[in-house]
This record gives structure tokens, sequence and C-alpha cells, in this order.
């Protein structure tokens, strides 16, 4: 099977530091991986270099096996949906236009078909026709989702998916993920609720201090020396009737 | 409202303003007159409408709809409710084109301080496009513009400053306040081929900035060819801002004020202001000629006077009320 991403040494300078060293990584389709780690650890950047919107300054990127600097635009939105993190909108558009912006290159009654979908998978039905501007953080959080969704792309990638909605639409999100990897599409999110990582995804990728330091099944990539070493938390993952959680606390000095 | 709708509702506007310009003027004519003006062009009214008014109105509304038009792919592209068509410096730059050609003594020749201007504009907007191209964020953009803004600006402070004459000073400062007045229909041909390519340019990028509503980001992945429609918005403007400006001097608040004053008819998608901006632009500076005709003054009073007289507390009005929709 082709992987849907992957990411071979990749490296990404800012100036003279080095804010992603030497990271490899793979994603194939049907998989859900979460890529974890604390603030400022380079969970954005792995992304951004995954998806050509960083500059690497040594290793190489690619979508579907193709090198990613040799597919233009339109080739690479074929391949890739990408939620970033920042939420900022320009302008008060209705709800489902900014959702069928996910189908940019479809006409525009099947987009906005498209778009009315996603809102209702998001539970945004009835805010429809309701400015952007006019909804509150994690209203339009979700629509901007839902606009991820409407790419219907092999790829999708999301960043912090989950930041700033309740706990029931962060399960919804989740959920509506894990039904786009049983489509057969590959999805990669970058979470901060470790716990909910480890129930939802099948593989966890560790980032800290811009190095890739655990990849692997969620057990075994959030052991308890990797939650000292990289999150500075005394505990485990324990396995109870809902999932996995995290008990956990803060190391002392 | 439909934007077919509102853009039919703005044409008859702008018609029965340009029909305002036309009736409206120092000599009075009956309608004998008119009939005279309409039957022989060459007569003695027939030169005052054809060679005075409508040529003035139809330069009023060619550099109005270029304003209202770059203001609108401006605010689009930055994803800015501030920007107008001078927000990158091109309107600067071309003011410095003129004032450099007024003080060598270039404006003795036909034309020559109209093509400096425009010159100029096009030399900024080649800046501004290979500096769009390189540095994506609307800020970055809006700080280069504001430092060759300033630039522009000192420059054409230093030719004053320099100049030996208050003759030549006062008329760098007549041209910068901005007019129509005296435009012929040679002035309009000279302009309307920029102003043309530039319109072309921004109807081409116009699917792009409903894209740069979410971010240059989510934009670069999504399948439209952002760096070609980000240049071509840059360039388009500039063109768009620097042929109105050489036509007309430096008129402010037409290429701000006009795509708010149409965006509660025309909705937020930033595509879709264009071309209501553009209409509604026209009708401004068309309008904002005859006031200036019209107002008794002993002077004429300049049209860049006229539009920021009556522009700003306008603009506040529109801000005012739409302050909702703008909130990030």
């Amino acid at each position: 099977m082709i992987a849907a991403l992957s990411l071979h040494e990749a490296t990404v300078r800012r100036g003279e530091v080095e804010v992603l060293s030497c990271a490899s990584f793979q994603v194939l389709p049907g998989e859900v991986v979460g890529v974890v780690g604390p603030n400022g650890a380079g969970k954005t950047t792995l992304l951004r270099a995954a998806l050509g919107l960083a500059r690497l300054s040594s290793g190489r990127a690619e979508l579907a096996g193709r090198d990613i600097s040799s597919l233009d635009e339109a080739g690479r939105a074929a391949l890739v949906g990408y939620l970033p993190q920042e939420r900022r909108v320009g302008w008060s558009l209705p709800a489902w236009r900014i959702a069928s912006l996910g189908a940019a290159s479809k006409p525009p009654t099947l987009a906005r078909a498209a778009a009315l979908r996603a809102l209702e998978r998001v539970g945004l039905s009835n805010l429809a026709e309701r400015g952007v501007l006019d909804l509150s953080g994690g209203e339009r959080a979700r629509v901007l989702l839902a606009r991820l969704l409407v790419t219907a792309a092999p790829l999708l990638v999301a960043d912090e998916p989950a930041a700033g909605l309740d706990p029931d639409a962060q399960l919804l999100a989740l959920e509506l993920f894990r039904e786009e990897a049983a489509r057969g599409a590959a999805v990669v999110l970058t979470l901060h609720d470790l716990g909910l990582a480890a129930r939802t995804c099948d593989r966890l990728v560790v980032v800290g201090s811009g190095r890739i330091v655990a990849d692997g099944a969620p057990a075994d990539a959030l052991t308890p020396p990797v939650l000292r070493q990289v999150f500075g938390l005394e505990g485990a993952l324990e396995a109870t009737s809902a999932g996995l959680t995290l008990a956990a606390r803060r190391a002392r000095p | 409202m439909s934007s077919l709708r509102l853009n039919l509702l703005l044409v008859l506007i702008l018609f029965g303003l340009v029909a305002l310009g036309l009736l409206l003027g120092e000599t009075p004519l009956s309608a004998a007159q008119y009939a005279q003006a309409f039957a022989d062009p060459a007569s003695a009214p027939g030169e005052i409408l054809w060679t005075i008014r409508a040529p003035r109105a139809v330069a009023a509304a060619v550099v109005g709809g270029a304003l209202g038009l770059a203001g609108a792919v401006m605010q689009g592209l930055l994803r800015n409710p501030l920007a107008d068509p001078g927000v990158l410096g091109v309107s600067a730059g071309a003011g410095l084109g003129a004032a450099l050609a007024i003080a060598l003594g270039l404006a003795a020749t036909p034309g020559g301080t109209e093509v400096a201007a425009l010159m100029a504009a096009l030399a900024t907007g080649l800046m501004l496009t290979a500096l769009a191209a390189r540095f994506r964020e609307p800020e970055t953009l809006i700080l280069f513009g504001v430092a060759l803004s300033a630039f522009a600006g000192a420059l054409t402070a230093l030719i004053f400053n320099l100049s030996p004459s208050p003759v030549t000073t006062a008329e760098i400062l007549s041209w910068l306040m901005g007019s129509v007045a005296n435009r012929g229909w040679n002035d309009i041909a000279r302009e309307i081929l920029p102003m043309a390519a530039g319109a072309g340019l921004c109807v081409y990028a116009a699917r792009g900035l409903v894209m740069l509503t979410l971010g240059e980001e989510t934009a670069a992945l999504s399948g439209l060819p952002m760096g070609r429609l980000r240049a071509a918005a840059v360039a388009g403007a500039a063109l768009l801002t620097g042929a109105a400006v050489a036509m007309a001097g430096i008129i402010g608040f037409v290429g701000l004020a006009a795509p708010h004053l149409v965006r509660a008819g025309a909705g937020a998608d930033p595509g879709r202001t264009l071309t209501p901006s553009a209409l509604a632009g026209a009708g401004l500076l068309v309008a904002a000629d005859v006031a200036a005709r019209m107002i008794p003054t002993d002077q004429e009073l300049k049209l860049g006077v006229v539009t920021a007289l009556f522009g700003a507390p306008l603009f506040a009005l529109i801000a005012w009320r739409a302050a909702r929709s703008w909130r990030a």
C-alpha cells in the first residue's frame, strides 16, 4: 500500500535554529495518526513540512508516493485537505459558503450541496446561512472542520481540530475523522488531550523539541518514560472500561 | 439582493449621475441649445456639452470606477476593511512621478505629467508584485506599502523643499489635490488601456480573493494557483490606481468607501464586491465632481478635497453600521 503521506529525514530551520530535526514518519490510507507533544515541540512544523508549506533544508516529503515539490496546486489539492490551527476568517461569509470552499474546483451547485451535507455532519445545519463572524468560536471551528470534510481528500490533516470545542463537539469531531478513515482516508491530527488521542488514534507520533521521540500504537508510544521526558508528567496510560485514559500528575523537578 | 439586480441598480444610478453631470455647468443651456448640441456637435452648445462636460463626467466615472475596483481588490487581498487603493504606496508613487515631472518642466509637454505619474505607478506596482510573491502575509505587505508610501511622500516633500519657485510648488500641490476639470477625450484614451488591463487582472484574481478569506495556508492547499492570482491582484490594482492617479491626481476615500457601500447588498464575498464596487466608485466620483462644480465658491473646489470632505463622514457612517460584520 502506498503511504498517503511520508516524510523522510526532514529538517526545517528558522534562521539558525533547527525547529524540526531529521523527522521521518508515514501515514497509510485508513489510518488515524495523532501527533502529540507539548507546546512549541514542533507539531505544526511537522505537519507544515509534510504538506510542503514549510521549506525543508534537507529531507523530502511525499504525498501518495510523489515528491510534493513535483505536484502543482491542483495536484496537491486532489491529494490532501488541511485544517490549519489558525481559525481567523477574513469576511463574514455564510457558513455554507465557507464550507463550500473545500470544493473550489467543483461547480457551485455541487459544492453547495457538499457543504450543506458537511454542515449537517458537524451539527450546524441550522446555522448554514449565518455569517461565520456572527458564530461563536467553537461553531466557527466546526464550520472550518466542515470545509475540511468537503474536500473529501484521500489525506486529511487537521491541526488541533478539537481546540475550542465543547466536550460533545470534540467527540463528534473525532468520530467524524474515524468515519473518514473508515472510507479509506488517511487522517493526521494534532491533539493536546493525550487520553482522547490514545482512545481515538491508531498510532501516535510523539514530538519533543523538534524531534520525533516515539511512533507507535498509543500504549507503546506514550510510555511512562516518554510521558516524563517529553511532557514532564509522572504517570501512565491505563486501560479502563471507557478505553485508555491518562492518569498522571506534574513531575516534581 | 441578487448581484445582477444590484449591478443594474448601480448602473442606473451611474447613468443618472452622468446625465446630471451633462446638464449642470457654469453656462446654463436651454432645451433648444441641448437640441442644437445633439444636432450639431460643432456648435457652441455642442462644444460645451461634448468637449467640456461629457469628457469630464466620463473621466470622473472612469477614475471612480478604477478606484472602486482597486479598493475592493485590495480589501479582499489584504483581508482588511481599511485597505484602499493607496495602501500599498501606488498612489504616492504616482504622485511622486507627477511632482518630479512638473518640477523638471515636463508638464509643458501635453501628457508629460500623466505619463510620468503612470510610469512611477507601474514601477511601484512591479516592486509590490515582486514583494507579494515573496511575502504572503497581508500584514507584511501592508507594512511594505506603508514604507513605500512614506518614502514616495518624503521624496515628494523633498521636491517641494528644493523647488526654486513657489509657482512650481503651487502647480504640484494643485495637481496632487486631484481634479477632472479640463480633462479631454485624449486624456481618457491615454489611460483606458492600462485601466482595462488592470480590470482584467482583477477579474481574473477574483476567485482567489474568496479563498484568501481563510488565510494563506488554506488557500495554498485549495488547488487554486494562488501565486498567480495574488500577483494578478496586486498588479491589477496597481495598474488601476496608477492610471486613475495619472488621470485625476490623488483622490481619497472613493476606493475605501465604495466596497463598504455595496457590501450590504453584495454580501461579504470579496470576489463579488468587485463589479458593484467599481460601479459605486464611478457613481460616487461623478456625484463628487458635480458637487465640486455646483458648490458656489470663488475658486472651483478640487475633486480630491470634495471626496475627502464628504467621504470621511460618509465612511464613518458606513463603518458605524458595518462594524458588526467585520469584527475578526
